[in-house]
């Protein structure tokens, strides 16, 4: 595999933009054609937003037609242009399925990040860190050049930060704080508590949102912690075990001597369609490593290898007995 | 670009694998035929591959795929050809992952990727691109938008953008570039019937 897509098609942009530029010269076309030249890649991502950006052309029909705006029943009135110029500057910007995060990443407000349940999205800060929020998760974030916070108001997110020593990179869930000291970590906000695992570096851990909190803890690679309450437990586990934690990274659940019950709760976080597990069986075990979205393939291998039934009800849910 | 709305139905017969193919012909072929396949890819990719930018990168692989393919034949029909060509890479992908539950990709009739739709009205889908086009202007970030609009809308130029929004012309470009990507990533990758609807 070549360079991500997304820096491909970044790249792509950034000359589609400078094409259209009063100082493009014959070297910059020259540097183009080189670029296109180059991958296959290049040229299919250039193609992409050129074809995009033309289509867009068509946008030239909102401007006119008020009287036009009946006929187009699809395209509301209430939502049409005069509105957009108006409150451009104070929409509130939720980036959830299928947006390109790291282009929200820009502007100096508060932004919320939401995936929806099964999502899965990365936002890239202009500082050099970044976030994956995993399913079903809100993010609201706070980067300035004065101060970097995020708030993890519900779900799991793993955070990737660009050290600062001068501008700490803090995250505050369900009340609890982590302060990091340059690092790779990991924060749930689950019913037990607030876990955090630590994969490389190290991070504060503060049982309260005050920084110093009579509870806290210094948490070093392979340390996970959970904080409920005031109280602050920590353990140590192999990097094995914390990257099977994170295995939700690459859309993979991974389980080893899982009781079925506790893998239907994980597949119940990605997933709209339920699986319930019947009492007999909720204790029988199950390993293995299965894509976080679809149910239907653990539901079978569950039933091909412990000799279960597969029940479906009518509210859609998936009974395994 | 006026068979765009035609959906490209026209040029469903095959071609003679002798006639030499200018690159702007690839280019054209490639726009109509194969980037309004990648909500389709995407689906697929995102169903079985929960990683986004995974996805992305999938997607990526299949067009450089097809459209080297297409440079020494035009696949005809497009469709199952660039589907195969995704579900191969993903099975290699999955293999290489040790995923179990393979065979949950092998129906690829389950995702009703075969069917076609009917050519639909073109005044409708005149109307669906502008919809989808008003869509995708709400969802870029604020000041991407005021700038995007003033180039498109109102026909701006890159100095005078600058001028009325208060900023430099860099930012300018930022803006723009910005509004390139992400327009790209709303007409083209997101589903295609899905509610985008506040």
């Amino acid at each position: 595999m070549s360079a991500s897509a997304r820096d491909v098609r970044a790249a792509a942009a950034i000359w589609h933009d400078r094409l259209e530029r009063d100082d493009w010269t014959a070297q910059n076309q020259a540097e183009l054609d080189s670029w296109l030249e180059q991958s296959l890649a290049h040229r299919v991502a250039f193609l992409r937003v050129d074809a995009a950006w033309n289509r867009a052309d068509r946008l030239g029909a909102l401007g006119r037609a008020p009287d036009n705006a009946s006929d187009e029943q699809t395209v509301s009135p209430k939502r049409g242009l005069l509105l957009y110029l108006k409150f451009a500057a104070a929409a509130v910007l939720i980036a959830s399925l299928g947006s390109a995060g790291a282009w929200y990443a820009l502007a100096p407000r508060d932004r919320i990040f939401a995936t929806p349940i099964g999502g899965h999205e990365t936002i890239s800060f202009a500082d050099g860190s970044s976030v994956e929020l995993n399913t079903d998760t809100v993010l609201r974030a706070r980067m300035t050049t004065e101060q970097r916070i995020v708030w993890l108001e519900k779900g799991e997110a793993f955070f990737h930060v660009k050290h600062d020593r001068l501008h700490p990179f803090i995250v505050i869930a369900n009340n609890k704080r982590i302060t990091d000291l340059g690092t790779q970590f990991s924060v749930r906000d689950e019913p037990q508590g607030v876990r955090v695992a630590v994969l490389q570096g190290k991070v504060w851990f503060d049982a309260s949102e005050k920084q110093n909190a009579t509870q806290s803890a210094l948490l070093g690679a392979g340390d996970v912690a959970v904080a409920r309450g005031d109280a602050i437990s920590v353990t140590r586990e192999p990097a094995q075990v914390l990257e099977t934690g994170l295995s939700w990274r690459r859309g993979l659940l991974v389980f080893k001597h899982t009781a079925l019950a506790d893998a239907a709760a994980e597949f119940n976080r990605y997933n709209r369609l339920k699986l319930v597990i019947a009492d007999q069986a909720a204790k029988r075990t199950i390993g293995g490593t299965f894509p976080a979205g679809d149910v239907e393939a653990f539901a079978r291998v569950a039933k091909n290898a412990l000799g279960l039934e597969i029940e479906r009800r009518a509210n859609g849910t998936l009974v395994l007995r | 670009m006026a068979e765009l709305t035609d959906n490209g139905r026209d040029d469903a017969a095959p071609r003679d694998a002798g006639v030499p193919m200018t690159v702007s012909d690839m280019n054209a072929w490639f726009v109509r035929e194969v980037l309004p396949l990648e909500p389709v890819l995407m689906q697929l990719f995102r169903r079985s591959w929960r990683n986004k930018t995974d996805a992305e990168d999938l997607c990526q692989d299949v067009y450089v795929r097809v459209y080297e393919a297409a440079q020494k034949q035009f696949p005809s029909p497009v469709r199952p050809f660039v589907l195969t060509v995704a579900r191969n890479l993903l099975i290699n992908r999955m293999k290489h992952e040790q995923v179990v539950g393979i065979e949950t990709i092998g129906d690829l009739d389950a995702l009703h990727l075969a069917a076609d739709e009917p050519p639909a009205d073109r005044k409708i889908m005149a109307r669906e691109e502008l919809r989808k086009l008003q869509i995708a202007l709400d969802r870029l970030p604020p000041r991407c938008r005021e700038a995007v609009i003033l180039r498109k809308i109102e026909g701006l130029s890159r100095r005078e953008i600058a001028a009325r929004m208060g900023i430099s012309e860099d930012t300018v470009h930022r803006h723009l570039t910005e509004g390139r990507l992400a327009l790209a990533d709303i007409l083209y990758a997101s589903p295609l019937d899905h509610g985008w609807n506040p």
